[in-house]
């Protein structure tokens, strides 16, 4: 069972210096060995790219999950670099604090104005701490609420990235209503008469993801996971073995591929070749693209049809059976 | 020593400590509701295994065989000193009382009866959360409840809930938490997090001894009021005399 996600990553790796290696030789070489070095280094590519096509293809649920949590896949803001203009970012929950686990703001993709909240993760030991590794407290779904308050009285479309283990688990976050923050989050887009679209770019972390994700349309990357629990929690409640995670990540058929097939989620959104770690730039291109084709989608209609349909697509979720 | 007629009783309450016991799910219909009022509906709901999850099907016939219920939720109509509620109960020996699909979906018409017909939506919560072995199903009830209580709450009908032992995880986090008015009965666990991760969490630091109980969430703002089992009847007849359109 692999730890890391960079496990699998090392003879690529080990090829991509190869490749590093010889493209500075062409640099600098004499004409006299070109021929040969591009040849070298199409061999490598090519093995390079058979690898990730293989690989890639066969990623087991457990295996997606680490990648899920590769900490050099895009984060929320990250996308909103990418693609959104004129970004402004807005603070606080206008009860407590602001929470860095959680950011929102203003921007606009092809001219036009949305709402956008996610879960934010980072990358470095100082920064990870700064943001409590993407697990919001209260105040983040609060602020979220607060923005989508916001959204229905500027009639602006909202956009949810989710990107979390789970909403955070501390005394505090119990002692200022983390439950009832996550389920007024709920509450409030299931009130919302404009049109929401969430896309999971990681981990869909439980109800840590639903408290900003109930939206219209939910859309998951490729290599995202959406879960009622982390494996790890999983096989330790079931199985009392921490070492059952591949177990349990396959039990809990976590992936977007499953999702999509229990129609829980309504289109998996593929990355870049490689993944989005490796290929962001196609990653954020396929992104915007799906966002822009559902909101288009959703825009004919009217608030009240809105709320209509989010209620139906939640209301018909769950299989039953009546004896 | 505590005999167990003793505590039957007392409706499962501790003569002497004022502990309160778990209650099976009929059992607080009879104590709760007019005399034979009680009405089930959806005895039959079922789950169906979405996922074919490892050992599920195992632990759906045992708790099936234990409770005689097909599901984690009794619910049905009944009368509360005469007027109509729409009621669900939490059966908590049915696998930790957690929510799958059926659950879901049993809370969900509740609420929707409540609403179609304007009549209050009394729900007790005794519950671990979401149901694992039923995977992003069973997430995805937390929203479907959520959207019942954002349809009740337009169609202007009361929700009350009343958090008992345990209240835990992705039902707080749901329907449980938006309720208009929430009680609590006495020494009740009410918390997201579970035990495990909230050892985790507290690790190194320190947690008031009353953390994630009735207590602690009232004293953090989180319920309106901690209620002694022998007097809820009488607190909910009050409540929904209050919201269930006296003044016309």
């Amino acid at each position: 069972m692999a730890k890391t996600w960079r496990e699998w990553e090392r003879p690529l790796i080990e090829l991509e210096e190869g490749i590093a290696k010889l493209r500075s030789m062409q640099a600098e070489e004499a004409s006299t060995k070109a021929t040969e070095i591009e040849e070298q280094l199409q061999r490598l590519e090519r093995s390079r790219d058979n690898y990730i096509r293989v690989k890639y293809s066969r990623l087991g649920p457990w295996e997606r999950t680490l990648l899920s949590r590769a900490e050099n896949r895009p984060y929320t803001l990250d996308y909103v670099g990418a693609f959104v203009d004129d970004w402004v970012e807005l603070h606080g929950d206008r009860r407590h604090a602001d929470d860095k686990a959680i950011v929102g703001g203003l921007g606009s993709i092809d001219e036009k104005s949305y709402v956008i909240v996610g879960h934010q993760k980072a990358r470095d030991l100082k920064g990870r701490q700064y943001r409590n590794f993407g697990m919001a407290k209260p105040e983040g779904y609060r602020k979220a609420i607060r923005l989508f308050d916001l959204a229905e009285r500027f009639k602006l479309p909202v956009i949810s990235f989710i990107d979390t283990p789970a909403a955070d688990p501390g005394l505090e976050s119990e002692s200022r209503g983390i439950s009832e923050a996550i389920a007024a989050g709920m509450f409030k887009m299931f009130s919302l008469g404009v049109p929401t679209v969430a896309l999971v770019i990681g981990e869909g972390g439980s109800g840590g993801a639903i408290g900003i994700g109930a939206s219209s349309r939910v859309l998951m990357l490729e290599n995202s996971v959406y879960s009622v629990i982390p494996p790890e929690g999983c096989a330790a409640i079931l199985w009392r073995d921490p070492t059952a995670n591949d177990r349990a990540a396959s039990a809990l058929k976590l992936t977007a591929q499953s999702a999509l097939e229990f129609g829980l989620v309504d289109e998996v959104i593929p990355e870049g070749f490689g993944g989005a770690h490796r290929n962001p730039q196609d990653t954020f291109d396929n992104a915007r693209d799906a966002l822009l084709r559902h909101f288009a989608d959703l825009a004919t209609l009217s608030p009240d049809q809105i709320r209509r349909q989010r209620y139906e697509k939640y209301r018909r979720m769950g299989v039953t059976s009546e004896s | 020593m505590l005999l167990s007629k003793e505590l039957d009783r007392n409706a499962r309450v501790c003569p002497h400590c004022g502990k309160h016991y778990r209650l099976p799910a009929i059992e607080r219909i009879r104590l709760t509701f007019d005399k034979d009022s009680f009405v089930e509906l959806d005895a039959d709901l079922s789950s169906s295994d979405p996922l074919e999850f490892p050992e599920y099907q195992d632990k759906l016939l045992s708790a099936i065989a234990k409770t005689g219920r097909q599901d984690s939720i009794l619910r049905g109509r009944a009368d509360l000193d005469g007027r109509a509620v729409a009621v669900a109960v939490s059966e908590f020996a049915f696998m930790g009382g957690s929510m799958g699909a059926v659950a879901g979906e049993k809370i969900t018409r509740t609420l929707e009866l409540a609403a179609d017909e304007h009549i209050p939506a009394i729900v007790f919560t005794a519950t671990g959360g979401a149901r694992m072995q039923e995977g992003l199903y069973s997430l995805m009830q937390m929203a479907k409840t959520s959207a019942a209580c954002e349809k009740l709450a337009r169609a202007g009908a009361p929700f009350i809930c009343v958090f008992t032992d345990p209240t835990m995880a992705g039902v707080l986090a749901s329907y449980a938490s938006l309720a208009d008015i929430i009680l609590a009965e006495p020494g009740a666990l009410v918390g997201f997090a579970g035990a495990r991760v909230a050892a985790q969490a507290a690790a190194g630091g320190k947690m008031p001894d009353d953390f994630q109980t009735s207590e602690f969430n009232f004293r953090t703002g989180m319920l309106d009021k901690i209620v002694h089992r022998k007097d809820l009847r009488d607190t909910l007849i009050q409540l929904t005399s209050h919201l269930g359109g006296k003044n016309g």
